[in-house]
């Protein structure tokens, strides 16, 4: 895959840190021309996969999250890597409503409203231990002034 | 984030404005239940207005909140939510036990 550009975050699974990765990586995709729906779709898919890590990766102690974008000229690749406990059953992970936590509130949708608001989702187990959520969305609906934007960068 | 109540006629009007995540769930809850724990209204209403962010823990959140109201027999309902809120409570059911009123 040829990336017109990329961008890595690392930061510690605090939920402060929550607000700041999944709006940083909307910022970085506008350079692709997205509609605004299209960047709150990415807001949340990333929300969501950062808040397994805080909740899920590393229950006992923050750990390190590492978020990847590559950019395509009409799509965005992301993928939300952590080193924690990992995901047992992965199948059983996005079934709609499932939780291992019931008794924090939790809904269990998380997967589910990252496939919905994303084209693809995968999960994968991060060598030497936990988890990487990878994830794609074209964002065709915007206007189509690549060529300026690159240029102006 | 931000939970502003007020009472008119036995309905508990409550204002979510901000961003509802894993950061702010605890607080959002703690202040929700606060101001939900009277017994002299018969019925709430949730506005999203001023809501600039929510997922699924933000789902959580109301769910749980839905689950105490209905043990005093209290409905809930929203109103106001922004497209990206709408789209979150459609995926998940949310308007079958908070239904949406204008």
């Amino acid at each position: 895959m040829k990336y017109i550009n990329e961008m890595t975050l690392r930061f510690k699974s605090y939920s402060a840190n929550e607000s700041f990765a999944r709006s940083a990586v909307a910022a970085f995709c506008v350079q692709i021309n997205p509609t605004l729906d299209e960047v709150i779709d990415i807001k949340t898919a990333v929300s969501e996969a950062v808040t397994n890590c805080v909740v899920h990766a590393y229950p006992t102690h923050a750990g390190m999250v590492e978020i990847w974008v590559g950019l395509t000229e009409d799509t965005a690749y992301i993928t939300v890597s952590d080193s924690g406990i990992g995901i047992s059953n992965p199948a059983r992970a996005r079934e709609p409503f499932f939780t291992t936590k019931p008794e924090q509130e939790r809904s269990g949708m998380g997967f589910t409203v990252i496939e919905s608001f994303m084209d693809s989702l995968e999960l994968l187990k991060t060598t030497g231990g936990g988890t990487t959520v990878k994830m794609s969305k074209k964002l065709g609906g915007g206007l189509n002034c690549q060529s300026m934007t690159i240029q102006s960068a | 984030m931000n939970v502003q109540s007020k009472t008119i006629n036995n309905t508990l009007y409550i204002s979510i404005s901000g961003e509802l995540d894993e950061h702010t769930a605890e607080y959002a809850r703690l202040t929700l239940d606060g101001q939900l724990h009277s017994l002299s209204h018969n019925q709430v209403i949730i506005d999203l207005n001023a809501l600039s962010f929510m997922d699924s823990t933000g789902v959580g959140v109301l769910i749980g909140r839905y689950k105490k109201l209905k043990e005093r027999n209290v409905p809930v309902f929203v109103c106001n939510p922004s497209p990206h809120a709408d789209k979150i409570f459609k995926l998940t059911n949310l308007y079958e036990i908070m239904p949406r009123i204008n």
